[in-house]
């Protein structure tokens, strides 16, 4: 594996059982049962009803491209521009912040609610980050 | 209990130089900043007895009172970005009026142009990695503001059609502005062609929706009402403050396309006992063209998703029927990192009568917007004169 030179996220103990699932190549978001929802960041309790009652639930993976923009200049070391920032509309209700992936970077390709789906970049043997692609 | 027209701003200045200023660090600037708004309040520094800052270290206001020499009854270190100065007038009013403390200086200083060779010296810490955005913003490459900014303007372009013609209309009113301000730093001829023909920053951002990055300080002087008549200039009063925030991260809004500017402005205007109509001359945060346009739907000075249409046909230019941005904006007068202590200091300057070319003629009330973070933290002032 050719040396990963993007920033990484370094796990807490609240968010690795997410980033766990994402080693498994699995969406899994933390869930709410009093509110019936999920919800994103992952942490110990619901930001909406503040209940401790939460677990993890594996996700679809699918949603819409809630928003985009084209990198032109690297904001962080390790990416060449011109790279494709994204916010995704999960199915299940959260948004995540990722890349579009597999598709040309281009003001004429990209458009908001396209669909798409997860993809996974492995960076290391830690840490596999979840991306998105137009979906298939 | 309201704070109407309990407090008022009797001095506002900014450094001698502002721009590129590569032999002074930030609290230099501070310093220097609140030597010239003292001055032009003409009140000595032993009056003070509350500071308001940051952007100096951890304890701000601690370590800019100790390098200024001054021992407060009172102190804020507020942190909420470019909107942190207007939501240090909201506080010192409230602290001036419950008798906490009456001489309130409020001070900025940033080298975000000559800052970037010397980091360290000042100004924002490094990155805690045990917070969200290390963990799922920055692996992504999202990290300054235009990388954040950008993805919030185009989900409104989507959602509203607003055109990247629309937001080229509030860069080449404010550099109008800009070229009647000679302390501005972009004073050339731009037009809607040159920004559309512009590189992209981060699309659907050219060059010129980006505000500038410099070096600059800025501070202001707050007294009570009783004292406001007390000094050399006439008083800037503080009619109405608002401030509110409602996410950090973009993934803590529910809607992408607002921002709290919806409750700060409503705050403020409810405050203030006046309409939309009477405000004669608006200073709004433009980090981007996008962020001035957005803030003037989320006051409610047009409707939601209509901010494109209410800039159109230079509107906001000199001679248009709606002024803003009148020193020439984040966009080309200054924009050293956390801006909104320029907005405060330009409104109360048009409030004075004090701005020759670019003097909004009769300018009785102001409003003023700042916007931190991304999107995420807004104050709202409206200023009177007499």
């Amino acid at each position: 594996m050719p040396e990963y030179t993007k920033p990484l996220p370094i796990p807490s103990p609240e968010t690795q059982p997410f980033w766990d699932a994402c080693k498994r190549h699995e969406l899994s978001l933390p869930y709410c049962a009093a509110c019936d929802a999920f919800f994103f960041y992952p942490r110990q309790f619901c930001p909406t009803c503040f209940s401790w009652d939460i677990e993890w639930r594996r996700c679809s993976g699918k949603g819409t491209l809630y928003t985009f923009a084209i990198q032109y200049r690297p904001q962080m070391p390790g990416f060449t521009p011109p790279y494709v920032t994204a916010i995704v509309q999960l199915d299940e209700g959260p948004r995540l912040l990722t890349n579009l992936v597999g598709i040309d970077p281009s003001p004429e390709t990209l458009r908001c609610d396209m669909p798409v789906e997860v993809t996974w970049e492995d960076a290391t043997d830690e840490i596999t980050l979840p991306l998105f692609r137009p979906a298939s | 209990m309201s704070l109407k027209q309990r407090v008022a701003i009797v001095g506002a200045d900014e450094t001698d130089e502002i721009g590129i200023v590569p032999n002074k660090t930030p609290i230099m600037l501070h310093a220097e900043a609140a030597r010239n708004a003292l001055r032009d309040a003409g009140i000595d520094k032993s009056e003070v007895d509350a500071v308001f800052t940051c952007g100096v270290g951890f304890m701000a206001s601690t370590q800019l009172a100790e390098y200024l020499g001054i021992i407060p009854k009172y102190t804020d270190s507020t942190a909420t970005g470019g909107s942190s100065f207007e939501i240090y007038v909201e506080h010192a009013a409230a602290a001036i009026h419950a008798g906490l403390c009456s001489v309130a200086l409020i001070t900025h200083g940033e080298t975000g142009h000559s800052g970037r060779m010397r980091r360290g010296g000042g100004g924002r810490g490094a990155f805690d990695a045990s917070l969200p955005a290390a963990q799922f913003e920055m692996p992504y490459g999202v990290g300054g503001a235009p990388s954040a900014y950008c993805m919030a303007a185009m989900r409104h372009m989507h959602q509203y059609g607003t055109t990247s013609e629309q937001l080229a209309e509030i860069a080449v009113a404010t550099r109008k502005w800009a070229q009647l301000n000679p302390r501005a730093m972009m004073r050339e001829d731009l037009t809607i062609e040159d920004v559309l023909a512009s590189r992209w920053i981060a699309y659907p951002f050219h060059i010129y929706d980006c505000c500038l990055v410099t070096d600059a300080g800025g501070a202001v002087v707050v007294v009570g009402a009783d004292r406001a008549r007390d000094f050399r200039k006439k008083p800037v009063w503080v009619l109405g403050t608002g401030e509110a925030s409602d996410h950090q991260s973009l993934l803590g809004m529910a809607d992408i396309t607002t921002t709290p500017a919806r409750y700060s402005g409503k705050a403020a205007f409810e405050m203030a006992g006046v309409s939309h109509d009477d405000i004669d001359v608006c200073e709004i945060y433009d980090s981007f063209t996008y962020t001035a346009l957005v803030t003037l739907e989320e006051l409610g000075f047009c409707a939601k998703g209509e901010g494109g249409a209410f800039v159109s046909n230079q509107r906001t230019a000199p001679g248009g029927d709606f002024p803003m941005n009148t020193n020439g904006g984040g966009l080309s007068y200054t924009h050293p990192g956390m801006y909104g202590m320029f907005i405060l200091i330009e409104a109360v300057r048009q409030l004075r009568g004090e701005c020759g070319a670019r003097q909004v003629p009769g300018a009785k009330l102001a409003l003023v917007n700042g916007t931190g973070g991304t999107l995420s933290a807004t104050g709202t002032l409206i200023l009177g004169a007499d």
